[in-house]
Order: C-alpha cells, then structure tokens, then sequence
C-alpha cells in the first residue's frame, strides 16, 4: 500500500525481495546502499542474526528523485528466507507494493526456489493479494556458480506468467539495478492505474 | 487489491501536526511521530534533528507488526499499547483506529502516566482526523481528483530518468 503524501508532496513505495534461504536478498540491498549517492538513502538496517542470516528484515529506504514534482522513495524489505521464519514473512508482506523473487540459480536449490514461491503465493493470498496481478519480477541470482540450472528451465519453472525477469550475481552487482529498476516500474504503473480507477 | 492507498492532503496534515504539537507538549515528550501500519512516516514533531524517523518508523511497525502476531497466537485481537523503558529515553507506543501509530519518545522530565494520559486524548482527536481523511480518499477517488494526480501523466521516460 503506498503512501502518496500531497502536502509535503512525497510517494512512498513498498517493495519486498522474497526467496530461499541465503538466495541473496540482502546482498542485493547491501550492493544498492553501496552504490547509492549517500544524498538519496537512508541507514541500511539488518536484523540478522550472529551468523548473518536474516532474522526479521532488512530495511532500505531509497529516495529515487522526482516524478511531476512528488518525491519517490522507496522503501526496500527483505524477508527472512529461512523455513521456520514463516511467521515473520507474512508480517513483512503487509502493505507491500511490490515483490521481487531472489532465486538462487544451483541446481539443489532449484527444490527450495519452487517451495518458497508456492510460500510466496499462500502468504500473499492471505493478506489479500494475488501473485498474479501485482507487480512482480523474477532475478535468477548466482549465475557465476558452475552447477547452475539452465535459464529456459528456471523460467519455466518459476516464471510461468510470465513477469520482468533478470539474470544476476549480486555479490558483484550484474543485474541488481536492472531488477529494481523493473520493479519500480511496474509500481509506478500500478499506482497510475489505481489513480485512475 | 486490499483497501485503498493512504493519501495525505494538506488540509489533514496540518491539524495532524497541530494535535502532534499539542500532544509534545501537553506530556512533555521530546519526539512524537505517526507512522502507518506499513512503516510509512506520516508526520513527526520535536526534536526530530538528529534523530533517524525513516528508520524508526520502519522498526515500530516492525515492532507493532511483530507483537501483533503474539497477540493474535494469544487469541487477542491485539496488544495497543506497547512501552520500552531504557535508561534515559523511554518509547510509548500506540495504535489509533487499528490503522496508524502512535509514537511518543519522552526522558525524565515526564512520566508514563502523564504521556498514557496524554496519548488517550490524543487518539481521539487523531482517529477522527483519520476517519474523515479515508471519507475524502474514498470519495475522491476517480472523480475530479484524477487532474491532480501525479500519476496521470506519467511516462515510461519519467520513471526511467529517477534511475540517473
């Protein structure tokens, strides 16, 4: 749900990156604060655990300039990928305006990626929303690794609608932007038809 | 999609603030700010300078988010009001017509149960700001409202210039 603000003139998004455990969701918040302009971003906060493993979220807010004289931001969460976390996933959801998929491209993971955005649709549905009508963009992270899937199969498998989706290493930054650039988009658009319905 | 968008007009924002000042001083708080469920900052007031508001927002609703989850494992439809007491600053915080909250940040110069007094007075004026604020979003929506929109002109060619 985003908070569009006429007095101080301001859009707020939400945008959340679901995925399997260490997928790379934080990595790709922590590779976007680093190359953010200091001017257009806010502290980065992890909720994490001793060994790094998302605990509750991460949060980014990211001020992207101006659209007709509002100020966008964008406020980016990360969800804890880990199985048990379920409850906290959901909590995080609330509100969201948009979800990128981490999926992590090696091929034993390929059986955590499918579990997660079957998890993805459930706890969405439960909050109201429909997987298939929201913005949404799909990032096959890892692509460096040796024992990766092949592309046609990962989309096949995990971009059935199909929805913007990007190949990436996020450790280094290739298709980082390209992803949030996709959803931030489609949000946008979102919110220009909300408008004018 | 689920409910509808918060907008905030000016009109609404500025007797939002107004009762934020009222309640700042009226409990002798050092910060107080309105964040929605979401982890959206809606107004803050006092000393607000060299405090992180962005972040604090997203963490309250973090927070309101997370206890909510405890109260409904409880049975409890939720827990409204939750305090954290630390050794100079204390945070109060509540939920205002199960849609916004309210953060009140306050040191030894006030007490918790002035503010508790206070924050009671407060979320009556507040809820039924918000209540008519919703009226007029509901209201408005499609209808004459759409020519201000910052979104009805929007361009692919505008979203791409945001990415530099």
């Amino acid at each position: 749900m985003s908070f569009i603000n006429y007095s101080s003139r301001e859009i707020n998004c939400k945008i959340v990156y679901y995925g399997p455990g260490l997928c790379g969701k934080t990595t790709n918040l922590q590779y976007i604060y680093k190359k953010t302009n200091p001017d257009s971003k806010g502290k980065m906060i992890s909720l994490a655990t001793e060994t790094e493993r998302t605990l509750f979220f991460d949060f980014l807010p990211l001020a992207l300039g101006e659209i007709r004289g509002f100020k966008t931001r964008f406020h980016l969460y990360t969800v804890p990928g880990q199985v048990f976390y379920d409850a906290s996933r959901k909590l995080i959801l609330k509100g969201v305006d948009g979800v990128v998929f981490v999926a992590d491209s090696q091929i034993e993971r390929m059986e955590a990626n499918i579990e997660s955005v079957e998890n993805l649709r459930i706890n969405l549905a439960e909050q109201g929303y429909n997987l298939d009508a929201m913005p949404y963009v799909v990032q096959y992270n890892k692509r460096d690794l040796p024992n990766v899937v092949p592309l046609g199969e990962m989309k096949k498998a995990l971009n059935p609608r199909p929805v913007p989706d990007f190949e990436a290493v996020a450790m280094d930054g290739t298709g980082v932007f390209d992803t949030l650039k996709a959803i931030a988009k489609l949000v946008i658009m979102e919110l220009k038809k909300g408008q004018e319905g | 999609m689920l409910g509808s968008d918060l907008v905030m007009y000016e009109e609404e924002f500025k007797q939002i603030d107004a009762e934020l000042q009222r309640l700042l001083t009226q409990a002798n708080a050092k910060v107080v700010f309105l964040v929605d469920k979401n982890g959206q900052l809606i107004a803050a007031t006092g000393e607000t300078e060299n405090l992180d508001t962005t972040s604090l927002a997203s963490l309250t609703a973090g927070n309101i988010a997370a206890t909510g989850g405890m109260a409904k494992l409880l049975g409890e439809k939720e827990f409204s009001i939750l305090f954290h007491e630390g050794a100079r600053d204390n945070i109060h915080i509540s939920i205002i017509g199960q849609r916004v909250i309210l953060v009140v940040i306050f040191d030894q110069r006030s007490s918790l149960g002035l503010v508790r007094l206070r924050v009671k007075k407060s979320a009556e004026a507040l809820g039924s700001i918000f209540n008519l604020l919703l009226q007029k979003v509901e209201g408005g929506k499609g209808a004459g409202k759409a020519g201000d929109s910052p979104f009805a002109e929007i361009t692919d060619e505008d979203i791409d210039k945001l990415f530099g």
